[in-house]
């Protein structure tokens, strides 16, 4: 078992090949560890898209129903209305927070030094071209164009902003390692995004799917300047 | 000349160079990319057009070889 398994809660490449069907050249060797997940297609992001709206009308209608009917049949119910209309607008606030926690500032852990950070971010801003490192530079998220749409990448998650620029979906993915510099632990997620789109949104946790304007309500500065560049990105390239 | 790098907690840290010509040094970067795979390291050779590749022996035409922790769902 390598160092890596030894230190940390993620498996060595050996026990990676060990778990299940070995992923084939070119694919993402994680994708072993979660083998009995479909491999992420335009298809089945679109499926999880249409799945997150259902949910959230389900959770909106009844209570916007209370909201008109009540008054209706008494005035004096109308009190109630208001309350409904706040769970209304509360519940899918509360899912949007939860998705916008894949872009939550990390605090920086107490064994990574500044320098490290310094290096780790110059080494990030090798790696993307000339118009995404001063994106780096200012708010630490990289953003990468894909087949999906556009990823913007931080530290311990991903957004991907989809075609048009009006829908995102959350990804929650982490790298082992905890003193690992951020901007290294974004360089992780980026090289393995590169290689491997389709794995890397099957390995990655999908916390959250809607509309860019309602997450945006829930991110730092820092993380909304990353999500306005992805959607701008994003509209370039409508959806088909 | 090529390099292979290992994002570790001091930002990054070259681990061997080599070009096609060189024997010692190719000989030496395939040994130190195969002690960091047995490490749990995983390899990624990245492109200047910002392509990478995962790869598991050492791409003798790739400029930037780049060894990576795993990744996981959060």
């Amino acid at each position: 078992m390598g160092d890596l398994a030894a230190a940390g809660s993620l498996p060595a490449a050996g026990s990676l090949a060990a778990a299940g069907s070995l992923p084939g050249a070119g694919e993402l060797p994680e994708l072993a560890n979660v083998h009995w997940r479909e491999r992420v297609s335009e298809a089945s992001l679109r499926r999880a898209d249409r799945t997150w709206t259902l949910s959230i009308v389900a959770h909106e209608v009844p209570f916007l129903v209370t909201a008109v009917v009540l008054p209706l049949l008494a005035p004096v119910l109308a009190i109630v209305s208001v309350f409904a209309l706040g769970f209304a607008w509360t519940i899918p606030a509360l899912y949007a927070a939860r998705g916008a926690g894949v872009l939550r500032p990390q605090r920086r852990r107490a064994q990574t030094d500044a320098g490290a950070e310094t290096r780790a971010l110059g080494f990030l801003g090798d790696l993307v071209g000339h118009d995404v490192r001063e994106l780096v530079t200012r708010t630490g998220l990289a953003v990468e164009r894909g087949a999906f749409g556009v990823w913007v990448v931080g530290p311990a998650g991903a957004l991907l902003v989809r075609p048009g620029g009006r829908r995102v979906q959350c990804y929650c993915v982490r790298v082992a390692g905890g003193e690992l510099p951020a901007a290294d632990r974004v360089a992780h997620l980026l090289l393995a995004l590169r290689a491997d789109e389709s794995g890397f949104a099957t390995v990655a946790n999908l916390t959250w799917s809607g509309a860019c304007w309602r997450l945006r309500r829930h991110l730092s500065a820092s993380a909304r300047e990353g999500l306005a560049a992805g959607m701008a990105m994003a509209r370039e390239h409508p959806r088909g | 000349m090529s390099r292979l790098i290992r994002m570790d907690q001091t930002g990054h840290t070259v681990l061997a160079h080599w070009s096609p010509d060189d024997l010692a040094g190719t000989e030496a970067a395939r040994a130190a990319l195969q002690a960091e795979l047995d490490r749990g390291y995983l390899a990624v050779a990245s492109e200047p057009d910002g392509s990478a590749t995962a790869v598991r022996e050492l791409p003798l035409d790739s400029e930037l070889v780049i060894l990576r922790r795993p990744i996981a769902g959060g």
